[in-house]
C-alpha cells in the first residue's frame, strides 16, 4: 500500500513509520505545521520538523510538510480559547484529530493517491464489530491507551487509517526506535496542549492574551459567599485545586462555573456525584455500534484521557443526537466541554461531548 | 530515462559548467587566504581582485564599490541596516523610535523580499502599496516620502534615510520602475539613499542600468548559475555605511570575513556568461515562458495568470521578467498541486517556503490584492538558463491531470 505517516517528531510515529516501511508500504512521511503563534512549541516546532524529517532520512522516506495552520486556528484554537471563555474545558487535541489529522489529511492524503494515512496512537483497528466491522480498540499499553482521544473514527473512515504501533507497549516501541538508532528513541512524551507554551506563561497566559480572564466569587450551593478565584475562565468543574477548605474541613470541589456571573459554585465531594450525564455532537462508529450501546450490557464510559471504565447501565437518544449516559451507579460530574467515549470491553463504540 | 522539468530557477539555478570548474582549482591547490602576506596569499587575493574587476565592469561600477558578501540575504541586510543606521554610536541599534527620530525612517515596497522587509520593519520602517500588477504605486511612494519630509521639517523626525525597491519580484516576477523611483526619492528627499534588490533581476535586466540610479545595488550568485554562498552589494562611492559584522576589516571594513574565494572566482564566471547571452536569453525564455503561460490558461480551466496586464494584442508580458510564471488556480492547494506535480517529476514551488518547509501565506499576493482563495492556489514555474523546450512540454502536459486530480476530491 501507499501510506502517508503523520510524523510528529516523536518516538511512537517514527516507529510508526519505520514498521510500515518494514512490512513492506511505500511510505512517505509528513508533518504537521499547525501553529506558528506565539508558543511555537509541543508538536509543531521546528525542531520537531526536523526529527521527523531526519527520522525519515534514516529510513529512507520522503518527507513532507503540510501547513495546516489555518483550519488548526478554525477548529482547535479558536474553539478552545471560546470553550474557557464559556466556561467549559475543551479537549484540543481531540479536535485536531477530528478536524485535522482524520478530516484534512485523510482527504489531502486521498487525493495525493494514498490508500491509507497512519499515525502513531497506542491503539488499535481490527474487524470487531458482530459482523467484522472495523473498530478502534485500545491500545495493548494500557497506561498508553489513546483509543479516547480518536474515537471519533467511523468505520469507513477506518478502511482507510493504520495504527502501526497500537500492539505494542511504550517499552516496546522505545526499544524498537533504540534497535534502529532513531534519534528520537530517548525523546519525552509530548504533555500538555501542543499549542501552549509552558515557558510562556502556561494556559493563564496563553488566554490571557486572548480573552479577558475575570476574578470570581466563589459561592455555596445556598448562595453564600465562601471565597475567590482569580480567573473565573481557568476553573474546571470537578476541580478541587485553589479552592480552599469548606466549615467543615472538607475539600471544595468546583459544582459549577457560570462566566456570565463569575460565579463558581463549590461543595464537597458528595455534592459532584451525579447519576448521567448528556452529551452533545454523539459520534458512533456505524449504526451497528450505535445499538451496541443502546442496549447497554456490558458497556463502560470514559470520561477523561486516562480515566479508568465506568459502568453505565442505559443510553438515552433525544432527537437532536444528543445523548443521556446513565451511570450504574453516581459518579463524578465530568466537566463540560471535556468527551466521554463509550466501549464495549476494548471497543470503542463511539462519544460526545459532555454539554 | 523520464523526462523530467525543473522549473524552480527562482529559487536557485543548476550552476554553470564553466563556473564549477573555475571554482575547483580553489578548493585545491589555491586554496590560500587572500588576506596573507605570502605569495599563495597574493595568488588568491589576486583572483578576488579579477573577480572583482569583472563585476565592476559588468555592473557598471568601481571596484572599490564592489562588495563580496555571502549572498543576497547579507547584502540585503547590510544595505538597509548598514545604511539605514550609520551614525549610530556603536554597533548596536536603539529602539525602533529613537532610532528613527535620530537617524530617519527606513521605507520599501510592501513586496519586498523578506531579506529587505523584515530589515526594515525591525527598523520600524513603512512599506508602500503596489498596485495589482505588482508594480510599486508611484503616487503612494510620492505621499510616503511627501509626509515623511513634512514630519522633518515640523522637527518631528529626521526624514527618510533609505528607500529600498527591488528591481524584479521574486515571486510574481514584476519588474519595478527604478529610474522613477529614483527621480521621486531625488526629489522629495534628496538625502536618502536609494537601494535595490536585484536578485532576481540579474539574469533579465541591465543591472548596470540599474547601478547608475541606486545607491546599493544586492545580487546573488546563485540566481544566475553561479553558487550558493556568494553575493555582492554594490556601494556606490560616498553612500555611508557602517558594517553589519565587525573583525579582520576585509572588504575595506564594510564586511569582515575572510573571502569565499572559491565561490566569488564561480560567481564571476557566471556573471560574465549571463551578461554576455543576456540579449539572446531574454528573448529565448519569454517565448518559453509565453508559450507555457497560454499553454495553461487554454488547458486549464479556473487557471489565472497572477496580476495579468491584457494590452490589445493579448497578454502583456513586458513590465516581467521572462524567469518567472505565476499562476492561481481555483480550487486547487499548491501544497497538494506541488506533490502531484513532484511525482510527475516537475520541480516547481508556490509562495516562500519557511525554514521548516511549511507553506507561508505570501505577502506579495496579499499586496497585490490577489483573494485568498485564489492565493491558496498559486504556483510558481520559474524558468533560467538551462531550461529546454522539452521541460515546458513535460510542465504542460503534466499539469492539467494533476488538477483535474484535485478537484475530483475537491481539493
Amino acid at each position: 500500500m501507499q501510506v502517508l505517516v503523520a510524523m510528529s517528531g516523536g518516538v511512537d510515529s517514527s516507529v510508526a513509520a519505520a514498521l510500515l516501511t518494514e512490512q513492506g508500504h511505500e511510505v512517505v512521511g509528513v508533518t504537521l505545521k499547525l501553529w506558528g503563534g506565539d508558543s511555537d512549541s509541543g508538536c509543531c516546532s521546528v525542531s520537531d520538523v526536523d526529527d521527523a524529517r531526519r527520522v525519515a532520512d534514516q529510513l529512507g522516506v520522503e518527507h513532507l510538510v503540510f501547513g495546516f495552520a489555518d483550519d488548526f486556528a478554525a477548529h482547535v484554537v479558536g474553539p478552545y480559547v471560546a470553550d474557557h471563555a464559556a466556561g467549559r474545558t475543551p479537549n484540543p487535541c481531540i479536535e485536531c484529530n477530528r478536524h485535522l489529522k482524520f478530516d484534512r489529511l485523510l482527504v489531502r492524503a486521498r487525493a495525493l493517491g494514498f490508500d491509507a494515512v497512519a499515525t502513531g496512537h497506542h491503539a488499535r483497528i481490527a474487524p470487531a464489530g458482530p459482523a467484522g466491522e472495523l473498530r478502534v480498540l485500545r491500545g495493548v499499553d494500557v497506561g498508553k491507551d489513546q483509543s479516547y482521544v480518536i474515537h471519533m473514527l467511523r468505520a469507513e473512515q477506518l478502511e482507510r487509517v493504520l495504527l502501526p504501533i497500537g500492539g505494542l507497549t511504550k517499552g516496546e516501541v522505545r526499544t524498537r526506535a533504540a534497535a534502529l538508532g532513531l534519534r528520537t528513541a530517548g525523546k519525552p512524551d509530548s504533555q500538555d496542549v501542543c499549542f501552549v507554551f509552558r515557558a510562556g506563561g502556561g494556559r493563564e497566559a496563553f488566554l490571557g492574551r486572548r480573552i479577558p480572564l475575570r476574578p470570581g466569587r466563589l459561592v455555596d450551593r445556598h448562595g453564600a459567599e465562601v471565597g475567590s478565584v482569580e480567573a473565573v475562565e481557568l476553573v474546571t468543574v470537578g476541580q478541587r485545586r485553589g479552592l480552599g477548605v469548606g466549615g467543615d474541613g472538607e475539600p471544595r470541589y468546583a459544582l459549577e462555573v457560570d462566566v456570565e456571573s463569575a460565579t463558581v459554585v463549590v461543595g464537597g465531594a458528595g455534592d459532584l456525584l451525579v447519576d448521567e450525564e448528556r452529551l452533545a455532537s454523539v459520534v458512533w462508529a456505524d449504526d451497528v455500534a450505535r445499538a451496541t450501546a443502546r442496549a447497554a450490557s456490558g458497556v463502560t464510559a470514559q470520561a477523561s484521557a486516562h480515566g479508568s471504565p465506568i459502568a453505565v447501565s442505559g443510553l438515552d437518544e433525544a432527537a437532536d443526537r444528543s445523548v443521556v449516559v446513565r451511570w450504574s451507579a453516581p459518579q463524578r460530574r465530568v466537566a463540560p466541554g471535556q468527551s466521554v467515549v463509550l466501549y464495549a470491553g476494548d471497543v470503542v463504540l463511539g462519544g460526545g461531548v459532555v454539554s | 530515462m523520464g523526462v523530467s522539468a525543473y522549473l524552480d530557477h527562482a529559487a536557485t539555478t543548476p550552476m554553470r559548467r564553466e563556473a564549477v570548474e573555475a571554482m575547483l582549482p580553489f578548493l585545491d591547490e589555491r586554496f590560500a587566504n587572500p588576506s596573507g602576506a605570502h605569495r599563495m596569499a597574493r595568488d588568491a587575493r589576486r583572483a578576488v581582485d579579477d573577480a572583482r574587476d569583472r563585476f565592476a565592469a559588468l555592473l557598471g561600477a568601481r571596484p572599490g564599490e564592489v562588495v563580496f558578501t555571502s549572498g543576497g540575504t547579507e547584502s540585503d541586510n547590510l544595505a538597509v541596516f548598514g545604511a539605514g543606521r550609520a551614525g549610530a554610536d556603536g554597533p548596536v541599534p536603539s529602539a525602533p523610535a529613537d532610532l528613527t527620530a535620530r537617524l530617519g525612517t527606513v521605507v520599501c515596497s510592501a513586496v519586498e523580499h523578506h531579506a529587505v522587509l523584515d530589515p526594515v520593519l525591525a527598523l520600524g520602517g513603512r512599506t508602500v502599496a503596489v498596485d495589482r500588477t505588482g508594480r510599486l504605486d508611484l503616487d503612494d511612494l510620492d505621499e510616503v516620502l511627501w509626509a515623511e519630509a513634512a514630519r522633518a521639517a515640523a522637527g518631528e523626525s529626521a526624514g527618510v534615510r533609505l528607500v529600498s525597491v527591488m528591481a524584479a519580484n521574486n515571486e510574481v516576477g514584476t519588474l519595478q520602475p527604478l529610474g522613477d523611483v529614483a527621480e521621486i526619492v531625488r526629489r522629495h528627499a534628496p538625502g536618502a539613499v536609494l537601494h535595490t534588490d536585484a536578485v532576481q533581476a540579474f539574469c533579465w535586466a541591465d543591472v548596470a542600468e540599474l547601478c547608475s540610479v541606486a545607491d546599493l545595488v544586492s545580487i546573488s550568485a546563485h540566481k544566475f548559475g553561479g553558487p550558493k554562498g556568494v553575493g555582492v552589494l554594490v556601494v556606490r562611492d560616498g553612500v555611508a555605511l557602517s558594517p553589519r559584522q565587525l573583525g579582520g576589516g576585509q572588504e575595506r571594513g564594510r564586511r569582515s570575513g575572510t573571502q569565499n574565494v572559491a565561490g566569488i572566482v564561480a560567481a564571476a564566471v557566471a556573471a560574465g556568461l549571463t551578461v554576455e547571452a543576456r540579449p539572446a536569453e531574454v528573448e529565448r525564455v519569454a517565448k518559453l515562458r509565453d508559450r507555457l503561460l497560454d499553454g495553461l490558461v487554454a488547458s486549464v480551466p479556473g487557471l489565472v495568470e497572477t496580476g495579468a496586464v491584457v494590452g490589445p494584442g493579448g497578454p502583456d508580458r513586458t513590465g516581467r521578467v521572462p524567469g518567472v510564471a505565476h499562476v492561481c488556480i481555483e480550487g486547487v492547494e499548491s501544497e497538494a498541486l506541488l506533490f502531484l506535480l513532484e511525482r510527475a517529476e516537475v520541480f516547481a514551488s508556490a509562495a516562500s517556503s519557511c525554514s521548516s518547509g511549511a507553506l507561508e501565506a505570501s505577502h506579495v499576493l496579499a499586496a497585490m490584492g490577489v483573494p485568498s482563495e485564489l492565493r491558496a492556489g498559486s504556483l510558481r514555474l520559474s524558468l533560467g538558463w538551462s531550461t529546454t523546450d522539452a521541460e515546458v512540454d513535460h510542465a504542460l502536459a503534466a499539469l492539467p491531470p494533476a488538477v483535474e486530480r484535485l478537484r475530483a476530491v475537491g481539493l
